[in-house]
């Protein structure tokens, strides 16, 4: 049995104890990047995680792009939506077919 | 143009032709899976991108719901009232297999059966705004679950696909022509070894009948 867990900043991820998911409140990169190590040991098949953690990341989250599981999805964050989430989309998308043809420059 | 130096034989010459034949099929196959996988990726990403639009939404609309319930109540009962959930998300994982590629599919299982059995706290010193709030998360969670899948199932093609588009690119314009050049080498190599084998003959046929003849000789007294 998998769990979902959810990292981000306090404010942002609160709510989603409530529902039922783990949350894993950080405040900075470093702690986000050891705690995302510790997450991915197996216990998690998808792991949430604010978009704004997430830019700081990309590097270390690219890595479990290859790998059936953890699942490791940006979702905006308190502050608003920057996007993050969707140019990922849009750029699997240039991997896969070599120029963005879906999305055309939104 | 020839990288590797072969062996003009016939042996070499047989072994290639048979590979040539082997990496034409290769291609072909790899061309048609790359084709097959694209097609998938394409409906799957424009799910992809559906899925995302109404996830950003409805966390948005959750996020403010939040905000508003926090305008009003204090820190330590919403902290309080959320400590203790009473709802718990399992996951089961199955694969899918698209086009040899493994994919896996979340089943969601939750602790309590009720759905709407969500809040963890009694109504008694909550405000409205907090049951909305968790209400809509509790709303979005099925499709939150979906994207993920969805995700990291477009990961995993768009990686596959890059994979399949060298290996298709790398038969089409490096092996395969390279393959065809060195046969046409090996042919031409071989031609050429028969002509001068020919002429060799026909030299020394000329020089075994000049000898047992005198030929030469011969015309010399006609003369």
């Amino acid at each position: 049995m998998y769990r979902v867990a959810v990292l981000g900043e306090r404010d942002s991820i609160y709510g989603f104890a409530a529902i039922g998911l783990d949350t894993w409140p950080v405040d900075n990169a470093a702690e986000a990047s050891k705690l995302l190590k510790e997450l991915t040991d197996g216990r998690y098949a998808v792991i949430y995680i604010t978009e704004s953690l997430q830019a700081m990341l990309e590097s270390e989250i690219d890595r479990y792009s290859a790998m059936q599981v953890p699942a490791i999805i940006p979702i905006p964050g308190v502050s608003g939506n920057t996007g993050m989430g969707m140019r990922n989309v849009k750029k699997s998308v240039e991997r896969a077919v070599g120029s963005d043809i879906i999305f055309n420059n939104e | 143009m020839i990288t590797t130096q072969v062996n003009p034989t016939r042996m070499e010459l047989t072994k290639l032709k048979r590979k040539l034949v082997t990496a034409i099929r290769g291609h072909k196959l790899l061309k048609d899976k790359r084709d097959e996988l694209m097609r998938k990726f394409l409906d799957m990403v424009r799910e992809n991108k559906a899925l995302r639009e109404k996830v950003e939404a409805g966390i948005n609309r959750a996020n403010k719901n939040f905000v508003l319930a926090r305008s009003v109540m204090d820190d330590e009962i919403i902290n309080v009232s959320l400590m203790a959930p009473r709802q718990e998300v399992y996951l089961d994982i199955h694969t899918r297999n698209v086009m040899s590629v493994d994919i896996p599919q979340f089943e969601y299982k939750t602790k309590t059966a009720d759905e709407h059995d969500i809040y963890p706290y009694g109504y008694a010193f909550t405000s409205s705004d907090l049951d909305d709030a968790v209400k809509s998360l509790a709303d979005i969670l099925p499709d939150m679950l979906k994207l993920a899948e969805v995700e990291k199932a477009c990961q995993l093609l768009a990686a596959e696909i890059e994979k399949t588009r060298r290996r298709v690119n790398a038969l089409e314009h490096v092996m395969i022509p390279d393959m065809q050049e060195k046969i046409k080498y090996i042919m031409m190599k071989l031609d050429e070894n028969e002509r001068s084998t020919q002429v060799r003959l026909m030299k020394v046929k000329d020089m075994m009948l000049e000898q047992a003849h005198n030929y030469s000789k011969r015309m010399m007294e006609q003369q």
